[in-house]
């Protein structure tokens, strides 16, 4: 305890203030109070000690220091001084799509051999009681963006948001999104060069626009015959919203020209709302990105010239975009898997202390992985984010969230409780001793 | 390393060897000329390359000059599981001349002072493939796997290594390594010799050789062998075909090696494998299941050899009771976990379990980036194992990525440790190197300073990046 709780929240019933009894079902949104909490809002800002949390109907009413409004619940949760934050935002990500990355017949996230590309829908592909969501359910994450991978195509088709929750919907919002990648990998699945790439994004591009019709409802008719058609027609429609700029597109690129020409396309197709995704040599070109108003997914610590796409990647480059007036977060997709979040956004940390070196802030680390991928991905203040109206995705920790080994104590999505064991966690709880002495481990459940 | 060779049921093995296998010792020497004997003997080869035993390929690695030394006020970890607040480090002349505390005397010594920062020894990566799948990682530098039989025991990793991949340097700067052991990849069951090395930038891989450190050996079991070999149609297919195919090689090498050596023609391969029989060659085995690593520890009984570490060993926790018996060392990552089936059963205690039966706990990195971050990877696993009610200090985490990685490579006599007399490799770091906000300030290797983050000149810049984007940033 960290002295006197100061807050002006009433507790309705006896007994209550007695504290940290979440006795109803762990799937039912309570309303509660979290109090005596170091808040992070995920804003940006610093931790706030000796904060509050207040939710109720599976949204967040407040977040921050003690105000002097009053709330009536029989749901209050001690914190003791333990860090409150909003749920990780892992974005991009394959959550939900694969068992076993090496295991085809276990793994959606990739398409190859499939006729459709664009119009590949990720959110028919999530399953809920996957592992991967298990574990990084109990790792903090709470949503994630999750897609399908370019593989046939230069388009990787639509992606998901989903949340981390156990109740079998997890689906926060379909068709999010679209990838695309362009680069040496783009030019690989375009026929072997970038100029191919470029060819072949606008042809699509196109087709789109003249399908969307000037009306902005498909018109078929608007092709003419004569038209050579790249895209089959459920790829075609499939990227309307994205020329309408209804849709996001994830662009992902990583060098600095490339940067710059997917820029270019921005100014080509006005009304793209494009995101960059990668983006090692961001940081060259920081001022043109900024400039452009597009956010970026950063690789948040590659450092080596793993392609001669990616000659000047840094650690610093999150930290220069920021500095140049960029959106930038952590790209989950550059970790080998997306439960080190929370260990990339403390790296970015540790560089403010490395002379030369640009790094951020400890709320600004945090926020790459909360509140600005979800801004990103189009959820901004909805998810991510401790501030009223959002959804009440909220994680106690037993430590510094940023340091490595801390992990949540409760994880709360949509206000709910949520189960933390797992496939894991249960291989954990088996071995903690090798002792057969009376019956085989096969029996120790 | 060799106590290892005489602990626990390996004894009755060995001996049983030693009866069947004999060794002579190599006498033959000679030269890549022509010999011009002056006799009419037949029986005298016009010809002759040195023998593996002279150690073709030999260390160039001279140490660098460096400044005698006094590291004060710093918390040290001296990698054998002890820890010393304001301590001091004195080396000199390339070597660790004492550790203690503040009283040490640091009379001819340049001082640094470490106050609120840390000391370890350099940190050791027992398993990567710098040099082998370098950077950039494009098709003309996949020189780690001789995929083109499952049993390659002939090809010797130190003749794929670039010395000019950037990565020796991120390792260098970023996580503080100053030894590594470079491995062939694990596409075959006997994938050939790995070379450890110094990491120093040299010209040459001779140049980065580690003086002295014996050859490992990288063998592989389970998926990867029976993908390869069964998708093309060949032998192993299978796990079952896995065993085989290494069985039927061993008694070849026995075979060979029972021959007298003037009776027998150079066959690389089986001078490899004849190494490991001895004891000389420390075997390195790709493995990820317990089962399949109790059986890898009964061929090694019954052909007559010893497995040095198991590499990778997700399941290892199972199992943490034999691996201990057997004195096998199991080298780790902390978090890697289900991208592929073997390795499903993948989780973050899995050291700690180790630790906990008093079994050898190594941490890898197996990757260009975690090598950066052994010291992270560290932390993560030993957090686990506290959450799980183990026991773990601080020094025992650091152990994991120092001394015993050095023992498990055969070089713990020389490296590994802050010991006097030891090779002055040390880092000094910023914080807590178990912590994710510390990173190293300063990194000598034999004495002599090769990073300094406050020295952007003090920092290896490779060829390969010269007149690039991005020369001499920080990375």
């Amino acid at each position: 305890m960290r002295g006197p709780v100061t807050y002006a929240v009433k507790y309705a019933l006896a007994g209550a203030a007695t504290a940290i009894a979440i006795a109803a079902s762990p799937l039912a949104a309570q309303d509660m109070v979290i109090a005596n909490a170091t808040v992070v809002t995920g804003d940006g800002s610093e931790p706030i000690e000796n904060g509050v949390v207040v939710v109720k109907n599976g949204k967040v009413v407040s977040a921050g220091a003690p105000t002097s409004s009053t709330f009536e619940t029989d749901q209050v949760i001690d914190a003791n001084g333990a860090f409150v934050t909003p749920g990780l935002f892992a974005a991009i990500t394959t959550l939900g799509i694969w068992d076993v990355g090496a295991v085809s017949e276990s793994n959606d996230s990739r398409a190859g051999g499939s006729p459709f590309s664009a119009s590949l829908d990720a959110a028919a592909a999530v399953n809920p009681d996957n592992q991967h969501i298990k574990i990084n359910r109990a790792a903090g994450i709470t949503r994630a963006a999750t897609t399908t991978i370019p593989s046939g195509s230069i388009f990787g088709g639509q992606g998901a948001i989903i949340d981390l929750g156990a109740d079998g919907q997890p689906i926060t919002k379909a068709r999010a999104f679209q990838t695309v990648v362009l680069g040496e990998y783009g030019a690989s699945r375009a026929g072997g060069s970038r100029a191919s790439t470029y060819t072949l994004f606008r042809a699509s591009l196109r087709e789109a626009q003249a399908l969307a019709g000037a009306r902005g409802t498909p018109q078929t008719t608007e092709i003419t015959k004569g038209d050579d058609v790249m895209l089959g027609r459920f790829d075609a429609e499939a990227l309307v919203p994205v020329v309408r700029g209804q849709q996001k597109l994830f662009v992902a690129v990583e060098r600095a020209s490339d940067i710059r020409n997917a820029l270019g396309l921005k100014r080509e197709f006005s009304r793209l709302d494009m995101v960059l995704v990668g983006a090692s040599e961001g940081w060259m070109v920081a001022g043109e990105i900024a400039a452009a108003g597009v956010p970026v997914l950063a690789d948040g610590l590659d450092d080596l010239p793993a392609a001669f796409e990616e000659l000047a990647a840094t650690q610093s480059n999150i930290g220069r975009m920021k500095k140049a007036g960029v959106t930038v977060a952590i790209n989950a997709a550059s970790m080998e898997n997306s439960r080190r979040l929370s260990q990339y956004a403390g790296n970015l940390v540790a560089l403010t202390k490395v002379p030369g070196a640009d790094g951020l802030s400890w709320g600004q680390a945090f926020a790459t992985i909360s509140s600005i991928p979800a801004k990103i991905t189009g959820m901004g203040g909805q998810v991510g984010v401790l501030a009223p109206g959002a959804k009440a995705d909220v994680v106690l920790w037993d430590g510094d969230p940023l340091e490595l080994g801390t992990v949540p104590t409760k994880v709360f999505i949509d206000g709910i409780e949520q189960p933390l064991d797992n496939h894991q966690s249960r291989l954990r709880d088996r071995y903690r001793d090798l002792d057969e002495s009376d019956l085989p481990k096969a029996y120790d459940w | 390393m060799r106590h290892f060779l005489s602990t626990g049921t390996q004894t009755a093995a060995l001996a049983a060897l030693a009866s069947a296998l004999i060794l002579s010792a190599c006498t033959t020497t000679g030269s890549a000329v022509a010999q011009d004997t002056g006799t009419d003997d037949d029986d005298v080869p016009q010809f002759a390359a040195k023998t593996e035993s002279d150690g073709p390929y030999p260390s160039t690695y001279k140490a660098y000059p460096g400044t005698p030394t006094a590291l004060v006020g710093a918390t040290v970890f001296d990698g054998a599981g002890n820890k010393i607040e304001n301590g001091t480090v004195l080396f000199r002349d390339g070597e660790v001349v004492a550790v203690g505390g503040s009283d040490l005397s640091t009379d001819g010594y340049t001082v640094i002072d470490g106050t609120g920062k840390f000391v370890t020894p350099g940190i050791i990566d027992i398993h990567s493939h710098l040099g082998d799948y370098p950077s950039p990682g494009v098709q003309a530098h996949n020189d780690g796997n001789e995929a083109t039989s499952p049993t390659t025991p002939d090809v010797w990793a130190e003749h794929s290594v670039w010395p000019q991949d950037p990565g020796f340097s991120r390792a260098l700067a970023n996580g503080g390594i100053t030894s590594l052991q470079i491995l062939p990849g694990s596409a075959n069951l006997m994938g050939g010799r790995s070379v450890t090395l110094k990491n120093v930038p040299a010209r040459t891989v001779q140049g980065m050789k580690f003086p002295g450190a014996p050859y490992g050996f990288k063998m592989a079991c389970g998926e990867n062998p029976k993908r390869v070999y069964g998708g093309r149609g060949r032998k192993p297919s299978t796990r079952m075909g896995n065993f085989a195919v290494n069985r039927q090689t061993w008694y070849a090498a026995i075979d060979y090696a029972n021959k007298a050596p003037d009776s027998r023609s150079r066959d690389l391969a089986k001078e490899t494998l004849a190494g490991v029989l001895a004891g000389d060659i420390l075997v390195h085995n790709h493995c990820y299941r317990a089962d399949e690593m109790a059986l890898v520890m009964d061929m090694a009984k019954e052909v007559g050899y010893k497995v040095t570490a198991f590499h990778h060993a997700v399941e290892a926790y199972k199992i943490g009771d034999l691996l201990r018996d057997n004195g096998v060392c199991s080298a780790i990552w902390a978090d890697w976990y289900g991208f592929k089936m073997e390795a499903y059963d993948g989780i973050q205690e899995n050291a700690a379990f180790l630790q906990r039966e008093g079994a050898c706990v190594v941490i890898h990195s197996d990757n260009a980036n975690d090598i950066q971050r052994l010291n992270q990877e560290a932390s993560k696993a030993r957090k686990a194992g506290l959450r799980a009610g183990i026991d773990i200090s601080e020094a025992t985490a650091i152990q994991w990525i120092t001394l015993n990685a050095a023992k498990a490579m055969g070089i713990d006599d020389v490296t590994g440790s802050l010991e006097a007399g030891k090779m002055a490799d040390v880092v000094l770091w910023n914080g807590d190197p178990l912590s994710i906000y510390s990173r190293p300030e300063k990194v000598w290797v034999d004495g002599a300073l090769l990073f300094d983050a406050k020295d952007r000149k003090r920092r290896p810049v490779s060829d390969f990046e010269l007149g690039q984007p991005g020369e001499g940033d920080v990375k």
